[in-house]
């Protein structure tokens, strides 16, 4: 064999042999990817804070996010739903067991599957915070405690009257920034979440989560302090509003939201401008430690276990067939006859050739 | 030294308050009326607003389709029609799923009234409850139809069937309502109201009710009496001038402007032009014409009754003024039904706006703080004038304590001095309160007149005897007609009045405005001295009596059916019988005000003015 030869079969052997390597760089890529955020589960605490059969709105604004939540992956074991008030069954819904959140009809959020677990006067601000830094009685059933450990990604949302620098729970009594945070930096010290994602719709939101502290925290808010957060549309058979302005374009964002979507925070925060909301929503990042821009919405709206494992096996399965142990890649034993060949007609060929024929 | 315990800067106050005392009372009186006179002025008034959280924006969608058989009821009414059809209302109520019940009721009136033709009441009232579908029967709404006998408020009973046809298929009821036809308007209500709550406050017999619904929230009354209906009247004004909850008239007026009817107060359109001249009597006239109403203290709807039990009520009447644009029925309809249904989404009753206001005109209105610096202004100039007795009282002490020697040393008035006008006064006005209903009967025996007249009349006569009292009681007392004397009383009696008119007008601000106007200037001024004749015709002029007939006599005017002296003579006097039935019947606390205390406070100043 001439050395021109060789260099072409080692050429050949070497590129058949780097195809399949340099795809599996590529899956390993992707699922560091996937694990970068570093959390394991997800948990979602959704807390409406108002009774009282004009603020349906809060009602139906956390059950707006529940519904999006449990679509996006989050099992009912891991959300703990806090409602006020039971719009669905008062006596002044002319649809009773229903809460709508849009003036269509379209959409019952309430449904079959809702799992309320703080229900009614168990919604107080004690209540709450005993929810997030775990310190309950041992007899709480599991339905309504928030067992997060360190690699937990958790969704808080929050919707009521609010003012500056407080939330009122019940018309009775207030929940101030300044106990969020410190609720929020317990959590951290006891390593009860990996990150947390908060967001308010609520008058004035954004003074909630301006006195934050710790690390891997992101706020929303549907208002500056100082301005109102408006709600949406009334309707007149139901004859309340069903939903806040923030909220509502908020769900319309979720619902295009699927479990394998891409879509991250910062399209999160164009959600509901000023030309759509009348208030400014604002946002606080300052304290997370990744960029949001590489945050999925999934990453605190979904549920990792599901996402992990579909979507691995979606990528490979559709570009390669799994494999179990290692076979020579396809085209190798094609390429080592042909060598074979070559080399056999080099010194062999012609002479051969001609004594066959 | 403090400025109250030092002797020398007090009497430098004590000079200035005696010196400029007339200027300031004279300011301060100018001023009440201007201030008064002012409230009407549309930028000192503020727009209503809905203050109740619970009731939201006017967001109700409207059921047309059951609203239609209002005309159809209005003609089997008309047949079925001789008093009180009682049974075909039973089953009228009936077969609308009402749980329907009867109440009958019977009163003997102290003396027949002559506007409403009747002596001795007999009636029926019928009530069904529409249940709440859902909730516990634990609140209520009234919705009532005075059923007069005759041919009026016909439709508003035929509206009412409506509606109970169109609520009975809704779920959305949190309270149970309650369809009331009464008889005999107020006699019916009173009677309802009093077994409902189980009270007995007026003597009225009535049997037990039957059927009860949970404590009432609100409650709307109607009286519809013609077909055609070009417009609404709002009548707020209940018993003792007691007023319902500002909310319920701003969600009339709201629920009117969303549906286009056109809705009036004290029958009076609203008027874009505040800043003319016309605009702005019209405004001041409809104030006025509302403060005459509330200062009468009678209930000028079926509402007024409901007021006492902190139930928010409010009249709701048709009008017909032959205008080209009407409303027909099923607006109506609509308007009431959507009112019911933003007061079912109440949680409480109504309490986050205002219980005592003036309303220029159904969207401004005055708040009590801002017209009770009027009335404060008044009664500032009796306390200024007693003030004034006050020093000069001790004046006369602080000479005898410089130690000059007085001839006679003047020592403090006897009680028993002033104490006897004020016993004979009071006297006099219980038996202003008592006698004309208890000597009816003897005066009918001794005069050609019937029981009314009597009683009215033998009010007047015994108030013009007491213009007779000061020459008797000046025989009776021992002759201490000293200079302390009537100062003494007079101090007494001013304070006396200042506290009455006071208390007066927080509960009833109109009446006690009205009594100060003309009572404040004559006893401030009244003294021995002036000139007798002319004062006591001043004084007679601007006693309680002659207030009330000025009254007549202005009401006339802004209701624009002025009336000739005589004919005001007999409006007067009806008034007078209309005001005791009102005491006796359903508790109206002028009357007694009247005779009790105010006509004796001015019995008192009268003796002052012939004190000698």
């Amino acid at each position: 064999m001439d050395y021109y030869n060789l260099l072409t079969t080692c050429a050949f052997i070497h590129l058949l042999v780097s195809i399949p390597y340099a795809y599996s760089n590529y899956v390993e890529n992707k699922a560091g990817q996937f694990f970068s955020s570093g959390h394991t589960n997800n948990w979602a605490v959704l807390v409406c804070t108002s009774r009282f059969w004009f603020n349906y709105r809060h009602v139906a604004n956390t059950l707006s996010v529940y519904r999006s939540v449990k679509r996006l992956g989050i099992p009912d074991s891991h959300i703990v739903l806090m409602l006020a008030d039971d719009m669905a069954c008062n006596y002044r819904n002319p649809k009773p067991a229903t809460v709508f959140s849009h003036k269509n009809m379209e959409l019952n959020v309430y449904g079959d599957d809702v799992e309320v677990d703080y229900r009614g006067y168990e919604v107080t601000v004690e209540n709450f915070l005993r929810v997030l830094t775990g310190r309950l009685p041992p007899s709480t059933p599991r339905s309504k405690r928030l067992l997060s450990d360190d690699r937990s990604n958790i969704l808080i949302y929050l919707t009521g009257h609010g003012g500056n620098g407080f939330l009122k729970f019940q018309d009775s009594e207030e929940i101030s920034n300044m106990e969020l945070a410190d609720a929020f930096e317990q959590m951290w010290q006891k390593r009860r979440y990996n990150e947390l994602l908060f967001i308010i719709d609520t008058c004035q939101g954004a003074s909630m989560y301006e006195r934050f502290y710790s690390p891997n925290l992101m706020a929303l808010a549907s208002s500056q302090v100082g301005e109102d957060s408006l709600s949406h549309q009334p309707d007149l058979a139901i004859g309340v509003h069903l939903m806040d302005k923030y909220t509502f374009y908020l769900l319309e964002f979720l619902e295009e939201v699927h479990p394998a979507s891409q879509a991250n925070m910062n399209d999160l925060f164009k959600v509901c401008p000023q030309s759509q909301c009348v208030s400014t929503p604002g946002h606080r990042t300052d304290l997370f430690q990744r960029n949001p821009g590489s945050v999925l919405i999934t990453d605190f709206f979904g549920s990792v276990l599901l996402h992990d494992m579909k979507q691995l096996v979606a990528d490979v399965s559709s570009q390669k067939p799994k494999q179990k142990d290692w076979h020579p890649p396809d085209g190798f034993i094609l390429g080592l006859w042909t060598l074979i060949l070559l080399v056999f007609f080099q010194t062999y060929g012609i002479k051969h050739l001609k004594h066959i024929f | 030294m403090g400025l109250l315990s030092d002797p020398s800067r007090r009497k430098v106050l004590t000079g200035l308050l005696t010196r400029l005392n007339t200027p300031i009372c004279i300011v301060c009186y100018l001023a009440g009326i201007v201030w008064f006179m002012g409230l009407a002025f549309e930028p000192f008034t503020l727009r209503t607003y809905m203050s109740e959280n619970a009731m939201g924006s006017t967001m109700v969608s409207s059921g047309e389709r059951a609203l239609s058989l209002a005309k159809e009821f209005d003609a089997h009414k008309r047949q079925a029609y001789d008093g009180m059809p009682v049974e075909w209302l039973v089953k009228a109520m009936q077969s609308r799923g009402l749980e329907v019940f009867t109440q009958s009721f019977s009163r003997k009136l102290p003396f027949p009234d002559e506007n409403k033709e009747r002596y001795m009441v007999r009636g029926t009232n019928v009530y069904g409850i529409l249940r709440a579908p859902r909730a516990p029967r634990t609140e209520a709404l009234v919705i009532s139809a005075p059923c007069s006998p005759g041919d009026s408020n016909n439709q508003a009973v035929g509206l009412l069937l409506a509606l109970a046809q169109y609520f009975r298929n809704q779920v959305y009821w949190a309270k149970d309502i309650i369809f009331l036809v009464n008889e005999h308007d107020l006699m019916g209500t009173q009677a309802w109201l009093e077994a409902y709550h189980h009270t007995n406050i007026t003597g009225m017999e009535y049997s037990p009710l039957q059927g009860r619904a949970g404590s009432i929230q609100a409650a709307l009354s109607l009286e519809l009496s013609s077909d055609v209906i070009t417009s609404l009247d709002l009548i707020l004004e209940g018993l003792n001038g007691q007023l319902p909850n500002l909310d319920l008239a701003n969600l009339f007026y709201a629920f009117c402007q969303k549906l286009g009817v056109l809705c009036t107060i004290q029958g009076k359109l609203q008027r874009n032009d505040w800043d003319t001249a016309e605009g702005y009597t019209h405004a001041a006239q409809t104030m006025m014409l509302m403060v005459l109403k509330q200062a009468c203290g009678r209930s000028w709807g079926d509402h007024g009754l409901f007021l006492r039990y902190h139930i928010e009520a409010a009249s709701v009447r048709g009008i017909n003024s032959f205008r080209h644009y009407k409303t027909d029925a099923a607006t109506i309809g609509r308007l009431l039904e959507g009112m019911v249904r933003k007061l079912n989404n109440l949680l409480e009753r109504l309490h986050q706006s205002y219980f005592f206001y003036l309303l220029p005109s159904l969207s401004r209105f005055v708040s009590i703080g801002c017209y009770m610096l009027a009335f404060g202004l008044l009664v500032v100039i009796l306390l200024l004038r007693a003030l004034d007795l006050w020093v000069h009282l001790g004046a006369p002490a602080l000479a005898a304590v410089e130690g000059v020697t007085e001839a006679q040393q003047p020592s403090g008035p006897g009680v028993l001095t002033v104490l006897t006008p004020v016993v004979i006064s009071h006297l006099t006005g219980v038996a202003l309160y008592l006698l004309p209903v208890h000597l009816q009967e003897m005066a009918v025996e001794h005069f050609p007149v019937s029981e009314t007249e009597a009683v009215v009349l033998t009010a007047v006569a015994i108030y013009t005897a007491g213009l007779a009292l000061p020459h008797n009681t000046q025989r009776l007392l021992s002759g201490e007609g000293t200079e302390q004397g009537w100062k003494v009383l007079k101090l007494t009696a001013l304070l006396y009045l200042a506290v009455l008119l006071g208390c007066t007008a927080l509960i009833n601000f109109s009446l006690g405005f009205i009594l100060a106007v003309t009572l404040v200037p004559i006893t401030a001024s009244m003294t021995p001295h002036m000139p007798k004749a002319l004062s006591a015709l001043v004084m007679v002029l601007l006693s309680p009596a002659f207030t009330v007939l000025y009254c007549v006599f202005i009401y006339q005017e802004l209701i624009e059916a002025p009336v000739s002296v005589s004919e005001g003579w007999m409006l007067f006097l009806s008034v007078i019988s209309q005001g005791i039935l009102d005491h006796a019947l359903y508790g109206s606390l002028v009357y007694p005000l009247l005779a009790l205390f105010i006509y004796p406070c001015w019995l008192m100043f009268w003796n002052i003015l012939f004190w000698s």
